[in-house]
């Protein structure tokens, strides 16, 4: 879809490839702005892409959703550009363009023929400090992301059961506010909301520029300097510090009702650390636990809840580093017909202790390793992932060495460092456990 | 052709094509020893090679009374093959970092592979395995099976679902089309192991198979592994079906499901590949709904009247029927105008037709973004093998942008007053739309 937002939920981290020393270059321009190109020679296309440091966990109180909303709005014309004309020029030179929010970053590309590169990053930069908006496009384009926010959220149960998730899991960060905004906020966003998000994040030391694909770095960092380096640092940039979460000292529980559920199932996330740039070992373990416990067919959930007691459709164990500040570690039980949400709840947690207990399988960890090692090899097929992956990680604190270290890092982690990962994230104090299901439980009870 | 036992010389015809960006994609065209044809880019930089494989049939082949069996029996392939169970597949395919991936739908079954150069040999073996010698053991079975059930379940009430089976019943009249192939909650549990067996047989088998490769492997290689690969899949399956006779009475038909958003798909007929109005149909349906945000329609719903986040229109070339749909979700109070303005957009395009302007902002999307395609081992694979069963020439890839290019104004307003057809524009509506 259009203009989308990366969804909230994270997918196990996969490695970087080991030859991207060779292929990645990096430069920083004067003004702040970090530049990396990555080279694929195979076919004459670029990946042109810009990130800013800035998502949705940046956003004010009171305003959620304005960096979302403002991406949108940067199709919305500058000085030079009419509405639409951005995306207009990008398809009639044979390209497309899109962007995306997250809780981290705001990213903006296009793919278009190498020759035509000069152009993109003309408008790019164009549009990174000369937006130009009037009152009617906020109101028609509010009424975009309300119907964006109907179709990825309102209509969708289990969405508004994961919404609900993470507003319990984050009482201080602003993980717990949706990245598409709390329907109430975004219905007041305007014009002021939007430029002063626009205004404090836009800048190029606040942005990273990625360029994929058939290009040479020299000839980048010359288009780069030109179009960007001519645009003055913001002086005013804030640190990145937000509010941080206290300690957890409860588990949490809720139950979402919802009369167009069709399959209950229940799901737990821990709270639980990120990727940090030189410290990225506690991470690799839990990446490597969530692969051991619920990454593939012979996982150790699939094959004792799925393949022994035949006591779940769907077992799923997930975790995604890569983020600037807490992270959770996900598991998420689908229970055959006729098993209760908490029969299966309890049998997960008898899983997880028994996994503790017995500790690692060797040969499992060796087969995950060894895909590890071949999704270096698949990477290389496909650069704009790659290039998706740099811009992900350098707008969530980590550096360029951290990038083609952590295959390495991840190689290293041994047995006995999972099952320590797992006991340090394992606490149920630190947990918050949501029950989805078509009839109200509660309602049930107080009748009964 | 597919002669088995005897030996023919490997055959390998070559075409280097220039891609609109200059790209070269040099595809041959192999007939191995054993009579199997594919298309092969050898692309030797990453060793590793994507496989893919197409079996013209899929879902539409079911059986009366079996329906899912296609895709229950699909869905097992890798569950249970030689002397491996479920685990036991899984187990291997880990360990040599092959991907596999199997899937059907109403016009074919699809099987996408992935595999390292270093152990090619042990992972064609274990694929093989998953075609000729899936076992459909019943744990399996009903493992499978529940997880079909459980997918049906959360079907009945995802508006999406839900529009698409309304609109498909109400065109397709009994053409196997008109239902899902994933079967019934009823059909799927009264499936047995014998209906998955007879399923493989009807599904797999030479006479329909097309294959292309690209990556770590020459030509010289190729054959070889082909005939280990595919060689023992019966020579014959089930006969394929007819055209669909389709029913567009025009109108609107309200499916009542109480959700915020109202989800519509509409219809009405399309036009085929083979038709010499293809392309300028083609071009047309990018200014109509098509293509970006420069569409009319988007233009229109989402960026003068902020009704939509998405809308659009797609030209649907299926194996026995061709249509021309679309598809828009709003809030159910808003829905209503929606649609009004996609039908005024559908009557004013057949009439007033679309400005020279227009045509070559499309055809420049068209032409520009096609190379963008020919990205990655993968991707071409899946290009090569959708152009066999589309009954493309090989040579395609280099003519298609000069077909595009040869479209005038002219064309695109003839076939749009003969195609668009308001009268026959037949919407869905799912949800507790206002005025309609």
């Amino acid at each position: 879809m259009l203009r989308t937002i990366t969804l909230a939920i994270g997918v196990a981290c996969a490695a970087l490839p080991a030859f991207a020393r060779d292929q990645v270059s990096d430069f920083t321009l004067d003004n702040g702005m970090q530049v990396v190109v990555i080279e694929d020679h195979r076919a004459p296309v670029v990946t042109h892409m810009v990130w800013y440091r800035a998502g949705s966990a940046d956003e004010q109180p009171g305003v959620s959703g304005v960096a979302h909303f403002l991406e949108h709005l940067l199709f919305k014309g500058t000085e030079t550009l009419e509405p639409g004309e951005f995306s207009a020029t990008v398809a009639a030179n044979g390209g497309r363009d899109n962007a995306f929010t997250s809780y981290d970053y705001t990213a903006y590309y296009q793919r278009v023929a190498a020759d035509r590169l000069e152009l993109m990053m003309t408008m790019e930069s164009d549009r990174m400090v000369n937006l130009q908006l009037s009152e009617e496009d906020i109101l028609t384009e509010r009424d975009v992301i309300i119907e964006e926010r109907n179709q990825r959220v309102e209509n969708n149960p289990g969405a508004l059961f994961r919404e609900q998730m993470s507003a319990a899991q984050y009482l201080n960060h602003r993980y717990g506010v949706p990245i598409i905004g709390w329907r109430h906020e975004m219905e007041t966003l305007d014009l002021q909301d939007a430029l002063a998000y626009y205004t404090q994040f836009y800048a190029p030391n606040n942005a990273i520029l990625v360029v994929a694909g058939d290009v040479q770095p020299d000839e980048v960092l010359d288009l780069a300097q030109k179009y960007y380096g001519t645009i003055p640092a913001n002086p005013d940039l804030p640190e990145r510090t937000r509010p941080s979460e206290p300690p957890q000292t409860s588990a949490r529980r809720m139950t979402f009702s919802d009369p167009r559920v069709a399959q209950p199932y229940l799901t737990r996330s821990y709270l639980a650390p990120e990727r940090n740039s030189d410290d990225q070992k506690t991470a690799a373990a839990l990446t490597l636990l969530a692969e051991v416990l619920g990454g593939a067919q012979t996982s150790v959930l699939n094959q004792k809840l799925q393949f022994e007691q035949q006591k779940v459709v769907y077992v799923g164990a997930w975790y995604s580093g890569t983020s600037l500040d807490k992270t959770t570690f996900n598991l998420t039980v689908v229970p055959v017909p006729g098993l209760s949400l908490e029969e299966a709840e309890q049998e997960l947690d008898q899983a997880v202790a028994d996994f503790i207990e017995t500790g690692v399988d060797e040969e499992q960890l060796d087969r995950i390793k060894m895909q590890l090692r071949a999704s270096q090899i698949y990477a290389r097929d496909d650069v704009e992932k790659m290039a998706n992956r740099y811009g992900r990680a350098l707008t969530s604190g980590l550096t360029i060495a951290d990038i083609q270290t952590w295959p390495d890092v991840l190689q290293a982690v041994s047995s006995e460092e999972i099952i320590a990962a797992a006991e340090m994230v394992f606490d149920k104090r630190k947990s918050v456990t949501g029950w989805l299901t078509a009839t109200d439980l509660t309602a049930e009870e107080i009748t009964q | 052709m597919k002669t088995l036992g005897l030996r023919t010389a490997l055959v390998i015809v070559g075409f280097f094509i220039a891609l609109p960006a200059s790209a070269e994609i040099d595809i041959k065209e192999v007939t191995s020893a054993g009579g199997i044809n594919a298309w092969l880019v050898e692309e030797p930089s990453i060793p590793f090679v994507a496989l893919e494989l197409r079996f013209r049939g899929g879902t539409s082949l079911d059986e009366a009374g079996k329906r899912g069996a296609t895709n229950l029996m699909v869905g097992l392939l890798e569950e249970g093959a030689g002397n491996l169970d479920a685990q036991g597949f899984a187990r291997e395919a880990e360990a040599l970092a092959a991907q596999f991936s199997y899937s059907s739908h109403g016009d074919g079954v699809s099987v996408s592979a992935r595999f390292l150069t270093e152990n090619r040999t042990e992972a064609l073996e274990l694929l093989r395995l998953s075609l000729i010698e899936p076992t459909f053991p019943q744990d399996a079975v009903e493992r499978v099976r529940a997880q079909v059930l459980s997918g049906l379940r959360s079907g009945l009430k995802d508006p999406n679902k839900i529009a698409g089976r309304a609109l498909n019943a109400q065109v397709y009249g009994d053409h196997p089309y008109a239902t899902s192939g994933d079967g019934t909650i009823d059909s799927v549990s009264a499936l047995t192991r014998d209906d998955l067996v007879t399923a493989h047989k009807n599904a797999l088998a030479l006479d329909r198979l097309y294959v292309s490769a690209v990556g770590d492997i020459t030509a010289e290689e190729l054959g070889p592994l082909l005939d280990a690969l595919l060689g023992a899949l019966p020579e014959t399956g089930a006969p394929l079906v007819g055209p669909a006779d389709l029913t567009l009475a025009g109108g609107t038909a309200v499916v009542d499901f109480d959700t915020p958003q109202s989800v519509a798909l509409w219809a009405q007929p399309g036009i085929d590949r083979e038709d010499p109005d293809f392309f300028a149909a083609y071009v047309m349906n990018v200014v109509l709904g098509g293509g970006g945000f420069e569409s009319r329609l988007m233009t229109e719903v989402r960026e003068k009247r902020g009704l939509t986040y998405g809308v659009y229109s797609y030209l649907v070339g299926r194996d026995q029927a061709n249509l021309y749909m679309g598809s828009v979700a709003s809030a159910n109070d808003r829905v209503g105008e929606a649609i009004t303005v996609i039908r005024d957009e559908w009557a004013k395009l057949a009439t007033e037709g679309a400005t020279e302007d227009e045509v070559s902002r499309a055809k420049a999307l068209l032409t520009g973004a096609y190379p963008l395609r020919f990205d990655g081992n993968g991707s071409i694979a899946g290009i090569m093998v959708g152009m066999q069963v589309d009954g493309m020439p090989i040579d395609y890839i280099a003519t298609r942008n000069d077909q595009v290019n040869a479209v005038t104004v002219e064309d695109v307003n003839r076939v749009a007053s003969d195609l668009l057809d308001p009268d026959a524009l037949t919407f869905v509506v799912v949800g507790k739309p206002e005025g309609i």
